[in-house]
């Protein structure tokens, strides 16, 4: 029963997009499907190309902040007493669970150009200048609200923010199965903190590193509502094109290459990333 | 600080730095912050949102009095139900298919079982669109038949991850249980319903759980989806959010942060925190 639901409502609709990608419009409402790779040829357009690149920059550079920031919460998590732990970790699971609209429009609240954020901003910037007036020199300019919202620098915040947990979660999962009696030797034979995250920790939590990795730079790559909420006009990522051919360009036949051009970098990423585990196998 | 350290900091315990736990704070306001101020503001009684004038339900009683949006959170909550008990029975079978037998082409049905979670939304999304508009899908059913596209759409999408978190449940089943029930007599039937199902409970509700949050949370596959006359809390709360920044959707989305945090709270009660910590 779950092969047939999924042949039936899976398998049938991904193969229609396929076909569909391969078609052309005839009329308003009809498609041809005509074997013609004028859609394929379209994608490779500056245009298509350069917004996929950014896509993948910006899911990039996510996703490493993302690394940034969620290691040492997750390292946090795992070496807290352990009355502690479940409560730190409900913390992190409870925004996953949160609805991810809600989420943004709640981060978009508050870094509006009246928002606490530039509120925040503000009150530093005057106390920048109350000190530089303190020590005798001018005060700086009024400050003037940053525009904080609609551009890339909120899309990358935003994604930050909404991916956060995906990545904390493995990482948790990987570091806690860690034996943590290695680290106490390392640190027993007089390693510092420092190469010992990097000689023992680093390498041992690699799969869970990955494992984050992945499960946040794929939602990231085709991320619709962060973008189109908080991006400005060129901070557009691909699956923005892509529902924009479905609704307001009405052109599906190019639309659906779009899609499957996302789906096999999809493929791609997840190939790449099973071959790197499988390497240092090998190498044994 | 040093009159309350009663013991020096060990050298694994790095929750007692300073700066991890500053580390952590920060990290914690971040992820926090925009949702406490989202619903405080809620009860603020401006219409623009942004300096506090003083405490009303004012905005809590348009958005009930809004008939759309009940009518959305409403569509919402029977589309995550039934999305949720369809996807915990295929999710189990699946699972326990997967895990029990073996057959042709297993890993084929394997792979693409997962195959849901790693295509991009905006791409299922787009397939429902065309797949329902080619099929000639019936649209302006009565009531809760008029959801079903989306629900097939979300059950589509969920069961791989009910599947996913039964199957990492049965690898722990010792199967010697299974077969001590055999040789004392139980049935087929029996050992299923009082060996297996009971040992699979766990991972059941934590899917149940994840659909349910799933189908919820859900709005780019619903937004390709619905039409004029289905709309969903999210799709609702995306076309309030474009148009105009009002109180209401704060008063709105508290009641579904607060409809979460509950949800969480019976999930715990039932399971405890450490064994929702490790579903995870």
């Amino acid at each position: 029963m779950p092969i047939f639901w999924l042949v039936l409502f899976f398998v049938v609709p991904m193969a229609v997009v396929w076909l569909y990608s391969f078609g052309e419009n005839a009329g308003p409402a009809d498609i041809v499907i005509s074997g013609t790779l004028e859609n394929y040829k379209r994608a490779t357009e500056w245009l298509y190309v350069s917004i996929f690149l950014k896509s993948l920059a910006v899911s990039a550079l996510v996703t490493l902040i993302c690394l940034i920031v969620g290691f040492p919460v997750a390292m946090a998590i795992t070496f807290a007493p352990p009355n502690w732990r479940p409560w730190l970790l409900l913390g992190i699971m409870l925004p996953f669970w949160t609805n991810l609209l809600i989420r943004t429009y709640a981060l978009m609240t508050l870094m509006g150009t009246n928002g606490y954020a530039n509120k925040a901003l503000g009150a530093l910037w005057g106390g920048a200048s109350w000190l530089k007036t303190l020590v005798g020199m001018q005060p700086l300019d009024a400050w003037t609200p940053a525009q904080l919202l609609y551009n890339n620098f909120a899309v990358v915040l935003g994604l930050v923010y909404v991916h956060l947990p995906f990545m904390v979660l493995p990482l948790y999962a990987a570091l806690d199965r860690l034996d943590k009696s290695l680290i106490e030797a390392s640190l027993d034979l007089g390693a510092s903190q420092i190469s010992t995250l990097n000689r023992i920790i680093m390498p041992l939590a690699g799969p869970g590193i990955a494992a984050g990795v992945m499960i946040t730079l794929v939602p990231a790559l085709g991320a619709y509502l962060t973008p189109d909420l908080m991006g400005g006009t060129d901070s557009q990522m691909i699956a923005n094109v892509i529902e924009r051919q479905f609704k307001r360009a009405n052109d599906w036949p190019f639309g659906a290459a779009l899609s499957f051009l996302l789906i096999y970098a999809m493929f791609i990423i997840v190939a790449l990333q099973s071959l790197r585990r499988g390497q240092p196998k090998r190498g044994e | 600080m040093a009159i309350f350290r009663t013991r020096a900091v060990a050298p694994l315990e790095y929750t007692r730095k300073a700066w991890m736990q500053m580390w952590v704070g920060a990290t914690l306001l971040f992820l926090y912050a925009p949702l406490i101020v989202l619903m405080i503001f809620s009860f603020n009684d401006s219409k623009r949102n942004v300096v506090w004038k003083g405490f009303t339900f004012k905005y809590y009683e348009k958005a009930l009095g809004n008939d759309s949006l009940v009518e959305a959170l409403t569509n919402s909550l029977t589309i995550a139900f039934f999305a949720t008990l369809f996807s915990l029975v295929l999710g189990a079978l699946a699972a326990v298919m997967l895990w029990r037998f073996r057959f042709p082409l297993k890993g084929v049905v394997e792979g693409s079982i997962s195959l849901p979670i790693i295509v991009p939304e905006i791409c299922l999304g787009v397939a429902y669109l065309i797949f329902f508009a080619r099929i000639d899908w019936p649209t302006g059913m009565a009531w809760p038949l008029n959801l079903s596209a989306i629900t097939i759409a979300h059950i589509t999408f969920c069961f791989p991850f009910v599947a996913m978190v039964v199957r990492s449940r049965l690898a722990s089943f010792n199967k010697e249980e299974e077969e001590a029930a055999k040789d004392l007599g139980a049935t087929e039937w029996q050992t299923f319903r009082d060996i297996l199902l009971p040992h699979m409970k766990p991972g059941l509700i934590a899917g149940a759980l994840l659909a349910f949050t799933l189908s919820l949370d859900d709005f780019v596959i619903t937004f390709f989806t619905s039409g004029p006359e289905t709309i969903t809390f999210p799709v609702k709360v995306y076309s309030m959010v474009r148009f105009s920044v009002t109180p209401e959707v704060n008063a709105a989305s508290t009641v579904l942060i607060v409809l979460t945090v509950v949800l969480t709270a019976v999930a715990l009660k039932m399971q405890g925190v450490k064994a929702i910590a490790e579903v995870h």
